[in-house]
């Protein structure tokens, strides 16, 4: 048989092809499950660190479903839909018109009663996307706690803002200011706020990174303003 | 008995006189990436490790049946499907470290290490030479890799494996982490230190 005929090497490679085709569809799908599962324990791992609390592996499901009581899906109006709250694609999400998003809150009660409200964030980072989760006081005003992730931004630079030196700046700073949506802004130090909104210190050398962080939370939590005015009216 | 000899060799020379990383100078790419941390250079070690050697294996098996003109289309399919299992399969069993790696694994696919071996040995020679050519060129390319993110690690965040090894007296005595040792520059920097320190023992490296 003559090995370098078009017809081998056409048969050849079809065949090649079709096998590990086969190979990798068959692995795709036969660990699957486990992936899924692996993907959603990190994600809750995620939710739970902006309120700190940081649960052992094994821990993490039992956790989560302990402390959040509660999840839904409001619209920009501050209105619930329906929906699975876990399963909403918070990157598509945010690319989208406010009035067309449909935003996931997950209601956290803490240990001593507390109920703080966990708001996914999504946005653009230097090499590619960042991603966090905002933990608010039940007044809808004060931030309880933030985690921030990223997927390849530059190591020792923007790769800080997964760090608790970037995310501890957060705590107790506010989303409203007399009276006013103005989300916490990522300044360079000694830059005012234009706003007088509460602002938190940029990282050095990873400008970009700390940019797309306030955008982040600008865009994204702006679709909350009227869910988290009507918090704050509950309040008072 | 000669062939065992020779088997041996195989194995042994891309440790030290034949090694892929401070040798051949290749697979410096994923040497400057993947080495920030001790961990996932470890687990990118392995990964190299278990692709090349199944791949040179299941080139050598094919090697007399592969049409000459397709030959590398053929080699590329084979290592892009060990790849993608290899990724599958850290994204089941080792999630947190496949976070980390990311895109670096897929890359293995553009390791010149692999086509390299594929090409030169594993078309030449039979599957059980050429599974010890793989392992012997994977753990010389994943000792580096680990040396590398040793010096990385320790000198850039004081951690070793994610233990913190500099104790807080350091600190508080003014030590501070060097920054610039987490970025690729000091990749290849300690890279040419190997290399310099290996040379310098083995003369007739030199040229």
């Amino acid at each position: 048989m003559n090995k370098q005929s078009n017809t081998y090497t056409i048969i050849y490679i079809i065949v090649l092809v079709v096998v590990v085709g086969a190979g990798l569809a068959f692995t795709a799908l036969s660990l699957k499950p486990l992936q899924t599962a692996n993907a959603d324990a990190d994600k809750m791992k995620q939710i739970l660190a902006s309120v700190h609390i940081a649960p052992d592996k094994a821990d993490i499901i039992t956790d989560f479903n302990k402390y959040i009581t509660d999840r839904f899906i409001i619209n920009d109006k501050g209105e619930r839909v329906d929906g699975n709250a876990f399963n909403v694609n918070t990157a598509n999400e945010s690319k989208l018109p406010l009035d067309a998003r449909k935003m996931p809150v997950y209601e956290c009660t803490l240990a001593q009663g507390d109920v703080k409200y966990i708001l996914p964030v999504y946005g653009a980072g230097l090499w590619g996307p960042i991603w966090g989760y905002v933990a608010v006081d039940s007044d809808g005003s004060t931030i309880y706690g933030a985690y921030f992730a990223h997927q390849g931004e530059t190591p020792g630079l923007g790769a800080e803002i997964e760090k608790p030196a970037f995310s501890d700046q957060f705590n107790g700073l506010h989303l409203f200011k007399g009276g006013e949506f103005h989300p916490v802004n990522v300044l360079k130090a000694g830059q005012a706020p234009l706003h007088g909104e509460d602002a938190v210190d940029a990282i050095s050398g990873g400008t970009i990174t700390s940019k797309g962080v306030a955008s982040m939370i600008d865009n994204c939590l702006t679709g909350y303003k009227a869910f988290l005015e009507s918090l704050s009216s509950k309040q008072n | 008995m000669a062939s065992n000899n020779k088997n041996l060799s195989t194995l042994l020379n891309p440790l030290s006189k034949d090694n892929p990383v401070i040798v051949q100078i290749l697979g410096i790419c994923s040497c400057l990436a993947v080495t920030a941390k001790l961990e996932p250079a470890f687990v990118m070690g392995i990964s190299v490790i278990a692709v090349l050697a199944f791949s040179n294996v299941i080139i050598s098996l094919l090697r007399n049946t592969i049409p000459t003109n397709i030959r590398i289309i053929v080699q590329l399919v084979v290592v892009a499907g060990l790849v993608v299992i290899v990724n599958q399969l850290l994204m089941a069993y080792q999630y947190d470290v496949s976070k980390q790696l990311s895109v670096f694994i897929g890359l293995i696919v553009t390791n010149c290490i692999l086509m390299g071996r594929l090409e030169a040995f594993a078309m030449g020679n039979k599957p059980w030479p050429s599974f010890l050519d793989g392992i012997g060129n994977g753990i010389g390319y994943a000792i580096i890799l680990v040396i590398v993110a040793f010096f990385r690690e320790l000198l850039g965040s004081g951690t070793l494996w994610g233990f913190q090894i500099v104790p807080d007296s350091f600190y508080a005595h003014g030590y501070v982490n060097n920054g610039l040792m987490i970025l690729p520059p000091m990749a290849l920097i300690v890279v040419a230190c190997i290399i310099w320190v290996h040379r310098s023992y083995n003369k007739d490296l030199q040229e």
